[in-house]
C-alpha cells in the first residue's frame, strides 16, 4: 500500500518537474524575443528620462504602468463593450463570408453576380463607412459590429472561394465515381480541404475584428476603448492613452492566440503527397 | 491473407467467361467544332469476365482516356460501352467498378480506416450490408495495424495499398487502374505488382489496367490491350502466354523477354 502511495506522490513530483521543463523550455525558446522587448521598454524609459519628455507628449514606460493601477476601473469597463463587439464582428462577418463563399462555389453566376460587388465594399475606406452607419443604425452597438465584421468579411471570403476550390481534380472524380451528391461532396471534401485555407484567413480576421470595433467607437461613441483612446487624446491624459493601445494590442493577440489554438486542434493533417 | 479469399466470389475457370465490359465502336471528340480533337476513334474490343487486362500505347494515345470512358468520367461522343449489360452510368451509381487513380487521393484528413471506409459513407449505396470488412482489406494488402496512421504518414506505396484496399471494399466486379504505380520508385512498384496480381487471384475481379510500361503491362496482363496515336485506336488485342501464378523470376525467362520484345516492336510501329 504506501509503496503504491510512494509512487503516486513520484509521479506527481515527475510530472511538477516536467511542468518546470516544458515552461523553462518554452522561456528558453523565447528568449531572444523576451530579451528585445524588455531592451526596448527599458531603452523607451531611458529616452524618456534623458531628454527629460514631458508625460503628455510621451509617457515613459512607468508612467504608463501607474495608469493601468489608476485606470483599472475605466479600463476594464470601457474593455468588455469592444471585446462584445470584436467577437460578434469576427463570428458574423466570416458566418456570411463562408456561407457565401459556399454559395459561389456551386453557382459561377452568383460568383460573377456579387463577386464585383464584394470587392467594392471592400474599397470603401471603413473610416469613411462608419459614419454613414452610425446615422443609419444610432450609436448603439449595432454599428460597431458591422463595421468589425466588415473587415473580416473579405480576407475570409477570398480564402474561402479559394479554399473550396483546392480539392484535387482526382478527388473530385474519386467523389463521381462513387456517385456522391454535390452535399456529399461539400463535407467529405470540399470542406475540409478548406480548413488551412479559412484558418489563414480567420487569423487576419481576429487581429483586424478590434481594429474595426476600435475605429467604429471613435465616431461618435460614449463607450468601448476607441471612446477611451479619443477621450484620452483629447484630455493630455497620455499614459491613459497609451494603457488603452496596450489593452487594445493584448486584445487582438490573444484573440489571434484563440485561433491559432483551435487551429493547430483541428488541424493535424497535412497536404497530399508531403511528409 | 489467405482469409482474403471469400471477400470475392471466384469465377470457376471452366465456365465459358461472360463479358465483363464491352466497348462498340467508340469514339470520342474533344473540344467545339472549330478546334475538335479525336482522342479515341472507333475502339471495339471485348473484356472477358475475371480478365486482368493492361493497356499500353504511347502517351496520347487515349488509354486513360478510354478507361475514364468506362468509369463514366469522361462522355462518349459516338459508339457505346456497356458494363455487364448496363450502361457506364448505371455501372457506376450500382458500383460495379471501382477507380485507383495515378495519385492516391487519399482525403488527407481521415486515418487508414476512415479512407477505406469512404465509399461506405457516399453514394446511393451507402450504407448496404454487402462489403468487405475494412481491417481485412487492409491485411489482405500489408497494413494492418495502420488503422490510425494519417496518409502524410505513409510512404507512396502505402498510400497506393489504401487506395486498393479503398476500391475493393464495395467489392466491385471490376477494378479500373489508371496507371496506380506510375509514380512509385521500381522496387515498390515491382513488389505492389506481384500482390496486386494475388488480390486479383484472392477476389477474382476483372482488372483494365493503365500503363506505360511495357515489362509491367506484359508481367500482370493475361492480354494486352495495345493502342496507337493520332488519333487513338486498337492497334492490337494480344494474350500473353505465360503461366499463372506469376512471380517477379518469370521476368527473367526466355518467354517474358520475347513478349516484351513483341510489345516493345509494336509500340515502335505506332510513333
Amino acid at each position: 500500500m504506501s509503496h503504491v502511495v510512494s509512487s503516486a506522490a513520484k509521479t506527481g513530483a515527475d510530472r511538477k518537474i516536467a511542468l518546470l521543463d516544458a515552461t523553462a523550455g518554452v522561456l528558453a525558446k523565447h528568449m531572444p524575443a523576451i530579451a528585445a522587448a524588455v531592451g526596448l521598454v527599458v531603452l523607451w524609459q531611458f529616452v524618456v528620462w534623458a531628454f527629460k519628455i514631458p508625460t503628455f507628449m510621451a509617457p515613459s514606460p512607468v508612467d504608463v504602468a501607474y495608469a493601468f493601477q489608476q485606470n483599472a476601473g475605466i479600463l476594464w469597463t470601457n474593455m468588455l463593450p469592444t471585446i462584445l463587439e470584436a467577437f460578434l464582428g469576427f463570428v458574423f462577418g466570416n458566418l456570411v463570408a463562408i456561407l457565401l463563399a459556399i454559395w459561389f462555389v456551386h453557382s459561377s453566376t452568383a460568383e460573377k453576380a456579387f463577386y464585383p460587388i464584394a470587392v467594392f465594399i471592400k474599397a470603401i475606406p471603413i473610416i469613411a463607412l462608419a459614419p454613414i452607419l452610425v446615422l443609419i443604425f444610432g450609436n448603439g452597438l449595432a454599428p460597431k459590429i458591422i463595421i468589425a465584421g466588415l473587415i473580416c468579411f473579405f480576407p475570409t471570403l477570398v480564402n474561402m472561394v479559394q479554399g473550396l476550390k483546392s480539392a484535387s481534380p482526382a478527388m473530385l472524380d474519386l467523389m463521381r465515381v462513387l456517385s456522391a451528391s454535390n452535399t456529399e461532396i461539400l463535407w467529405k471534401v470540399r470542406l475540409p480541404s478548406s480548413m488551412p485555407f479559412l484558418f489563414a484567413a480567420l487569423k487576419i480576421a481576429a487581429t483586424s475584428s478590434v481594429m474595426g470595433a476600435i475605429v467604429a467607437e471613435w465616431i461618435g461613441s460614449s463607450f468601448g476603448l476607441g471612446a477611451l483612446i479619443i477621450e484620452a487624446t483629447y484630455n493630455f491624459r497620455s499614459p491613459l492613452l497609451y494603457a488603452t493601445v496596450v489593452i487594445a494590442a493584448v486584445l487582438a493577440v490573444v484573440l489571434f492566440f484563440i485561433v491559432s489554438v483551435v487551429e493547430a486542434r483541428m488541424i493535424r493533417w497535412k497536404p497530399a503527397g508531403s511528409h | 491473407m489467405s482469409g482474403a479469399a471469400k471477400l470475392m466470389p471466384s469465377v470457376p475457370l471452366t465456365e465459358p467467361a461472360a463479358t465483363a465490359v464491352s466497348i462498340r465502336n467508340l469514339s470520342v471528340r474533344f473540344g467545339d467544332r472549330n478546334n475538335e480533337f479525336t482522342a479515341l476513334s472507333d475502339v471495339s474490343v471485348d473484356i472477358p469476365e475475371g480478365a486482368f487486362v493492361t493497356m499500353l500505347g504511347p502517351s496520347g494515345c487515349g488509354k486513360s482516356t478510354l478507361l475514364r470512358c468506362v468509369a463514366d468520367l469522361v462522355h462518349i461522343s459516338d459508339g457505346s460501352i456497356s458494363v455487364f449489360g448496363q450502361s457506364p452510368q448505371q455501372a457506376r451509381e450500382g458500383r460495379d467498378f471501382a477507380f485507383v487513380f495515378q495519385d492516391a487521393t487519399l482525403l488527407p484528413w481521415r486515418n487508414v480506416l476512415d479512407n477505406v471506409r469512404l465509399p461506405l459513407e457516399v453514394g446511393k449505396h451507402a450504407q448496404t450490408g454487402n462489403h468487405a470488412d475494412p481491417h481485412e482489406l487492409l491485411a489482405m494488402v500489408g497494413l494492418k495495424g495502420r488503422e490510425n496512421a494519417l496518409p502524410h504518414e505513409l510512404s507512396g506505396g502505402m498510400r497506393q495499398r489504401v487506395a486498393i484496399a479503398r476500391a475493393l471494399i464495395t467489392r466491385p466486379r471490376i477494378l479500373l487502374m489508371d496507371e496506380p504505380f506510375g509514380a512509385l520508385d521500381e522496387i515498390t512498384r515491382d513488389r505492389l505488382n506481384e500482390e496486386l496480381l494475388r488480390v486479383w487471384q484472392e477476389t477474382g475481379t476483372t482488372i483494365l489496367f493503365v500503363t506505360h510500361s511495357i515489362p509491367e503491362a506484359a508481367f500482370l496482363g493475361q492480354n494486352v490491350l495495345m493502342l496507337q496515336a493520332h488519333p487513338g485506336r486498337v492497334k492490337e488485342f494480344m494474350k500473353v502466354d505465360l503461366p499463372f501464378p506469376r512471380s517477379l523470376a518469370v521476368r527473367d525467362t526466355v518467354e517474358f523477354i520475347g513478349v516484351t520484345a513483341h510489345l516493345r516492336r509494336l509500340l515502335e510501329e505506332c510513333l
